[in-house]
């Protein structure tokens, strides 16, 4: 943006509340990356989006007030960026399958990994509300308090929708409703061109047709 | 089926609660495992950048 690319070694050092502050941001990238994984689901989408947390959380430190809880400011600012970033780009499918869909074939060297895909694919059947609430809670650490704070909305609302959560996952790993393949209807083609493929792969190879939009009526 | 949250007896109570401590332990691994990644270097490049951009002077 400016020209000081020049002068770069003259950088004055850093006053010791920016280094701190940049020392606590460096510590807590793992978890911004881990609370964006699994907001967009896509590793690419959700480390750019960990990313630009970053920089907007750097342009606001004097916004931050020491000693209160950073890693929920930061989660705020990644849950907004979050937020505002998918309704600039609304062609992008809300929950990106593909995350679910590679675990299993990833290897499978892992006892547990059909049963952690069964998970994640169970959460792309959430509603962006209630998987938020859910992994605040349930796998973040934070208290009910912090998730309603991250969330902006009431504590007793971030508490209904963890429930509710939990209760769909529930169902739906225990096979009580079936888990569907296409949670979301996403604008783009993508993602039914993915599922179309798959339905393919699933197939017979003898009986694989050349197009299949096939949808199996599931109705929209 | 639809009506056992009506009168759970203990036994499903327990099961209930057996399998939301299952599911609580699969959330966490999911995302602890991403936790446990190595920081890609993308980033530590974004830190190291944003520290040098200090001398623009253009905070707001």
């Amino acid at each position: 943006m400016t020209d000081d690319n020049a002068t770069r070694e003259k950088k004055p050092p850093a006053s010791e509340a920016d280094s701190t502050f940049k020392a606590d941001l460096l510590e807590l990238i793992p978890f911004l990356r881990a609370f964006a994984r699994s907001l967009c689901g896509n590793p690419e989408t959700a480390d750019d989006l960990a990313q630009e947390t970053l920089v907007k959380a750097w342009q606001a430190r004097a916004s931050f007030s020491p000693g209160t809880n950073l890693k929920a400011w930061l989660f705020t600012i990644l849950r907004n960026q979050f937020y505002s970033d998918r309704r600039r780009a609304w062609r992008q499918a809300p929950w990106d399958e593909e995350q679910a869909e590679r675990i299993p074939g990833s290897g499978g060297e892992q006892g547990w990994a059909a049963d952690l895909s069964d998970t994640v694919r169970a959460l792309a059947t959430l509603s962006d509300e209630q998987r938020e609430a859910l992994i605040l809670v349930g796998a973040g650490g934070f208290s009910y308090e912090d998730a309603a704070r991250i969330c902006n909305c009431a504590v007793g609302t971030v508490k209904s929708r963890v429930a509710r959560a939990r209760k769909s996952l529930l169902d739906i790993l225990e096979g009580t409703e079936s888990l569907p393949p296409a949670p979301h209807k996403p604008e783009g083609d993508a993602a039914n061109e993915i599922m179309a493929e798959l339905d393919r792969l699933s197939q017979p190879a003898a009986d694989r047709a050349p197009s299949s939009r096939g949808d199996k009526g599931t109705g929209r | 089926m639809a009506k056992d949250e009506d009168k759970p007896d203990r036994e499903s109570r327990r099961a209930i609660r057996a399998r939301q401590r299952a599911l609580g332990r699969e959330l966490r691994r999911h995302y602890d495992s991403v936790v446990e990644e190595p920081v890609p270097n993308d980033f530590l490049d974004l830190l190291r950048k944003i520290d040098h951009r200090r001398n623009g002077g253009e905070d707001s």
